[in-house]
């Protein structure tokens, strides 16, 4: 039977098909990136996280790094065969089930447009959205925070509408005000320093991300649901 | 230090360490050589001057620098503000203190003790060429496939500037751009020193030790952990080279500092039990 669909064509078989592996990459001598494959979903994400779990245990291991749909993963020295590492990562991620993790509901207050979303004409530019579409498709919006990194407290944040997908800039804008809510790419965020920045801003909020009095000093962890919500729109 | 002259006046005893680029440092008017160790007495003053070659030099206190320990660590994140002296770069009139420092070493007492620099102790790298061009060995990275053979070719073959919108965060490089046919959006992964990244503009992005912890843009190549120093040392204005090496060569790579490094420590040790 099983013979019988494989001459027919590229079904059933027992490998998995290139397509759905994910792709490994060097970067330096101690580290490996794995990124899943497919499109930015938060099943992957969360098989993401149970990998990182499962990483961070091995002993050669110094230190996971999630990022948004991978895991940059750390050695204490370079591997001594690199493709066994390789090879003991993607059975991993084969063998690993999606992490649930049951994250807290956290409601920002965001003031859409004015000077501090100086980017929103670009957006609709690029949309054809009208400003007021953007910001109602962008509060109206659930968002899961994948990874904390890139500065201390800054969220990642999965759950943007693909209408209002917006590239990161060409010119990077010097500097952007902490507390700037965003769009790079897919990706959604609320920045947690002020200083250069790729992605496009649309409001400004005021909700500390970071806070070293409190403990942890992350507003935000991954898991966690995110709402924005309107507290003042500035066209 | 990456601003000369620095000079420092010791209100206690102090032992100190020099390590970095040689700054031509004094002890009031005792030369210090280059990656020296000594005492400093009560009321004498310390001053690094202007590299000849080199961009920084770094100055160790027995003991630590006493600043508080945030998130595990004393060292300063400038962009955020936090951590070291205040979380930010000092200046002048600042008054430091040591924590309380171990029983120091005799040879200390008597003028110091001092190691080879790694510039010399180490292989070289650029034998011939240019001085004004340091060449790193790098690894391919995850996006190299998708730059076309003549984007390779720029990126092999150029002498990349080191602007002054560079720091200890990152270089940004100028020379050709290095485009995409098509650009790719990507999701951000977390990233490590060395890392050359390729942003719309083209020109290339080396992330270095206060680097963001996680990026998104296309990464070409990155810098070997045995010639980060090297990069770490070059000045802004100089140029960079990029040279391909195998995994197994970048791994051997790393053979001659461990050794140099086990010297030093089996010499301190020595030191240590006299």
């Amino acid at each position: 039977m099983l013979d019988k669909l494989r001459s027919n064509g590229p079904t059933l078989t027992s490998e998995r098909p290139a397509l759905s592996e994910p792709k490994l990459s060097l970067m330096g001598t101690r580290a490996l990136l794995l990124e899943a494959p497919g499109a930015f979903e938060l099943g992957q994400q969360k098989r993401i996280w149970s990998l990182a779990d499962e990483t961070a245990r091995w002993a050669d291991v110094e230190e996971t790094v999630l990022g948004v749909t991978n895991l940059l993963v750390v050695f204490s020295t370079p591997p001594r065969d690199l493709e066994a590492t390789k090879a003991a990562l993607l059975d991993a991620w084969h063998r690993l089930p999606e992490k649930a993790v049951s994250g807290r509901v956290i409601e920002i207050p965001v003031v859409y447009g004015g000077e501090l979303g100086s980017d929103l004409a670009a957006m609709c530019a690029y949309s054809g959205l009208a400003a007021e579409e953007i910001i109602a498709i962008h509060s109206a919006g659930e968002y899961t925070v994948c990874a904390i990194g890139s500065s201390p407290g800054f969220g990642y944040l999965h759950g943007l509408d693909p209408r209002i997908f917006m590239p990161r800039k060409m010119v990077p804008s010097l500097r952007m005000l902490k507390g700037t809510v965003t769009i790079g790419g897919m990706q959604a965020g609320i920045s947690v320093s002020t200083g250069p920045n790729g992605w496009n801003a649309i409001g400004w909020a005021a909700t500390p991300m970071f806070d070293l009095t409190r403990s942890p000093p992350t507003l935000l962890a991954p898991g966690d649901q995110i709402r924005f919500l309107v507290e003042r729109i500035e066209l | 230090m990456q601003t000369f002259p620095f000079v420092v006046h010791f209100l206690a005893d102090t032992d100190l360490a020099l390590t970095g680029a040689d700054a031509a440092a004094t002890l009031d008017e005792h030369a210090l050589p280059p990656w020296w160790s000594a005492t400093a007495r009560r009321g004498q003053t310390l001053t690094l001057r202007p590299p000849a070659s080199g961009a920084r030099a770094y100055l160790g206190l027995g003991g630590g620098i006493d600043v508080p320990l945030i998130l595990g660590s004393r060292s300063t994140h400038l962009r955020s503000e936090f951590g070291g002296f205040g979380g930010r770069s000092l200046e002048q009139g600042d008054v430091l203190r040591t924590l309380a420092r171990e029983t120091a070493v005799a040879a200390w007492r008597s003028g110091g003790l001092g190691v080879v620099p790694p510039a010399f102790a180490l292989p070289a790298r650029d034998p011939g060429t240019n001085d004004k061009v340091v060449r790193v060995r790098v690894l391919r990275a995850g996006e190299y496939d998708l730059f076309s053979d003549d984007m390779h070719e720029t990126f092999w073959t150029t002498d990349w500037k080191i602007t002054h919108q560079s720091d200890r965060g990152g270089y940004r490089l100028s020379g050709p751009a290095l485009k995409l046919a098509a650009p790719v959006e990507m999701r951000s992964y977390g990233l490590v020193a060395g890392i050359v990244q390729v942003p719309p503009s083209g020109e290339p992005i080396i992330q270095l030790s206060d680097a963001n912890t996680a990026g998104g843009y296309p990464k070409m190549a990155t810098v070997i952990e045995a010639d980060l120093w090297r990069l770490g040392q070059a000045r802004l204005g100089s140029f960079i080279r990029f040279e391909e090496v195998s995994y197994e060569a970048a791994v051997d790579a790393m053979a001659p500092i461990a050794a140099y490094l086990g010297r030093i420590r089996r010499t301190a040790d020595l030191y240590r039990s006299l």
